[in-house]
């Protein structure tokens, strides 16, 4: 398969008022064209971080981001200038976010912010420029899409507004679409009606997708691939079959078992649900061991004491644990 | 369990005005509760679900009596405390508590933990600092938060914990009915385990019954004995938590399961979702609300509203379909798990 986009050891700090605090460190992965790669964690693991860097979106100071390259076909994006980065953005890689609300601007009416890409980067006249939004608009199932081009965010529901934000993301037919936890501010009918629009485009435009959940039932859903992130750091990196079938990490298992299952319910009793004990150690703290160690089930002495590598542990699988020949 | 229930709730509505200004006569009504009747036994732990703006958290906050209803009635343990004032509401109180969904709006940051968690049972009785501090020890320790906690402010707390501190204070006056209002929604999944198994643990130590609202419908189903699922400020089905997953009878709820992704690879399923979307609240549409939107939609759903009837023994449901049974067997849930593999 062709490559796409390729992360090289990238690292973000920032500067808080706590200390230094590593957001993301030595992170790589790739992706291939017409590949869909799921990066999963908790709230602080550092998967926004590590996307927002992609697009050298990172705001500096604080932030200050290192980086080995971010291939994108083969052009590094890490230490390009200013304009030729926003060149990229939106044209070839576009960004939707959790919140449509503070990503669309409240004060221009959505035909516009969805036509201004079309102008912008593609150099479309405006009356073309809007034929083409509304077209998308409809293409997303917006109803009556024609009638509201000059509509405000304000007057559209949530789901309408993520919508509006896909449509925005696609009009320049993007390569890599970054969407970052994309339904979760959603109710679950309208998730269903988005990833169900953002799966039809991606097949359509043959296009690489980068998602940011938290939700294993979206990555079931939607991945081929799947990395797992932790405190800042890649824990484990597999296929998704296997992910859910031979989870390596501790840490990987405890999410998996932390899913709540419909229709498993035994009548007349409940099951205790499983739990992760403990919390996520601060950004700012140096471990000199494993990151989970004080959480993990099956923690060793070593385990405290060295930072364990991420190394091969079968076809296509990743895992960052001492016990990687038999955790689970 | 008690023949009488320990919360009963009659035909319970709550309208909102619109109003073009401040002064104004209202423009429209929003029915955000209407016509709501359920019980909830001691020992139980009801679910309510439903989509945003459904009226659930509305209908939290009526039977808490932090708002008042426009009908209908509550009765708590034996009394209709639907228009008890201010006075009458304090020995309530001390029975009904709630935890609220943002762990991070709903402490004081300026208090510290001690004063939050002793803060109920202050405002009921008087009690002398030592007093305080060892309710407050209890309480932490009963939650799963150290002693050394009680000197702490909210700040210094993750969400999960301050999550536990909220749990704390509405265990104080050792209530027997607390009103949950998405209490995991804020949390990470590994911590919403934390907090759910200790909701359960607390529930057998202090025989407390629950309201559980929540979007989740995989959490409330794990939670509840029994569910109630509302659309448009109605309850369209109630069923107990076995039969509501297994065999839905109203379309709405079918399709709210079969929106759930499931999380496994093997299971790629086209999400079975339902067109459109909750209709405007202003303008509901006639009939039953949800027939807009409905697969199984027929004439009948357009004019007439169909009300909640008991089908089986505790499983109502208010659908048309079947003369009035809703679905049997032939549901979108079933549908998509027929497309496995």
């Amino acid at each position: 398969m062709d490559m796409l986009l390729e992360v090289r050891n990238l690292s973000v700090e920032f500067h808080t008022p706590e200390g230094l605090a590593l957001a993301v460190e030595g992170v790589s992965f790739h992706l291939a064209k017409g590949e869909t790669l799921a990066i999963v964690g908790e709230s602080g693991c550092g998967k926004t971080v590590t996307c927002l860097s992609i697009l050298g979106l990172v705001p500096s100071p604080p932030g200050r981001v290192k980086a080995e390259g971010i291939l994108f076909e083969g052009r590094d994006l890490f230490g390009v200038d200013r304009e030729a980065l926003r060149e990229v953005r939106g044209k070839e890689i576009s960004m939707i976010f959790q919140d449509p609300m503070s990503s669309l601007n409240p004060l221009l009416p959505i035909g516009r912010q969805v036509a201004e890409p079309l102008m912008t980067h593609r150099g479309l006249t405006r009356v073309q420029a809007y034929q083409d939004a509304a077209a998308w608009l409809e293409h997303v199932k917006i109803p009556a899409a024609r009638h509201r081009l000059d509509h405000f965010p304000h007057e559209l529901s949530g789901g309408m507004r993520q919508r509006v934000m896909i449509a925005m993301a696609m009009v320049c037919r993007p390569k890599l679409l970054i969407a970052d936890e994309p339904t979760t501010a959603l109710d679950v009918t309208t998730q269903a009606q988005i990833l169900s629009v953002m799966e039809g485009l991606k097949t359509e435009l043959a296009m690489s997708m980068l998602l940011i959940t938290h939700d294993l039932g979206v990555v079931a859903q939607m991945a081929h691939r799947v990395v797992v992130m932790y405190a800042g750091e890649v824990v484990e990196e597999t296929g998704v079959i296997d992910l859910f079938e031979r989870p390596l990490h501790p840490y990987t298992e405890g999410l998996l078992k932390s899913v709540r299952h419909l229709e498993t319910r035994i009548p007349g009793r409940t099951s205790r649900l499983m739990e992760i004990p403990g919390t996520v150690p601060p950004l700012t703290e140096r471990i000199p061991g494993c990151k989970f160690a004080d959480r993990c089930p099956h923690v060793l002495p070593i385990c405290r004491k060295e930072h364990p590598d991420l190394l091969t542990a079968g076809e296509a699988h990743m895992v960052r644990c001492w016990r990687r020949d038999g955790a689970s | 369990m008690s023949d009488t229930p320990l919360l009963a709730v009659y035909e319970l509505s709550r309208h909102f005005p619109l109003r073009g200004g401040l002064l104004s006569r209202p423009r429209a009504w929003v029915r955000a509760v209407d016509g709501v009747t359920f019980t909830v036994d001691e020992g139980e732990s009801f679910g309510l679900v439903g989509e945003s703006g459904c009226g659930k958290t509305t209908l939290g906050r009526l039977v808490l009596r932090l708002i008042d209803a426009s009908g209908g009635r509550i009765v708590f343990h034996g009394r209709d405390i639907t228009h008890f004032n201010r006075m009458e509401m304090r020995p309530v109180r001390q029975e009904l508590q709630a935890i609220f969904q943002d762990p991070y709006s709903s402490l004081d940051p300026r208090m510290k933990v001690e004063s939050i968690v002793t803060e109920p049972f202050g405002a009921i009785e008087r009690i002398s600092k030592a007093e305080r501090r060892e309710l407050a020890a209890e309480l932490l320790d009963r939650v799963g938060l150290r002693a050394g906690d009680l000197k702490k402010y909210p700040h210094e707390f993750s969400g999960g914990q301050r999550q536990r501190i909220g749990i704390a204070r509405a265990l104080c006056v050792r209530p027997r009915l607390i009103v949950a209002d998405e209490p995991v929604s804020a949390l990470d999944v590994s911590v919403q385990a934390q907090v759910i198994n200790l909701m359960e643990d607390l529930k057998e130590v202090y025989h407390l019954s629950y309201i559980f609202i929540s979007h989740d419908l995989s959490i409330v189903e794990h939670v509840c004995d029994r569910i109630a699922v509302m659309y448009l400020g109605k309850i369209v089905e109630l069923a107990t938590a076995e039969i509501f997953a297994a065999a839905p009878r109203h379309p709405y709820t079918s399709a709210l399961l079969a929106s759930v992704p499931l999380p496994d690879p093997h299971r790629r399923t086209k999400p079975f979702a339902v067109e459109g979307e909750v209709p405007d609240p202003f303008n509901p549409p006639s009939g039953c609300a949800f027939h807009p939107r409905c697969p199984f939609v027929f004439d009948r759903c357009r004019i007439e509203r169909p009300s909640l009837l008991e089908v089986t023994r505790g499983h109502s449901v208010a659908c048309w379909l079947k003369g009035g049974r809703g679905l049997e067997g032939e549901s979108l849930h079933r549908r998509r798990s027929a497309q496995r593999g």
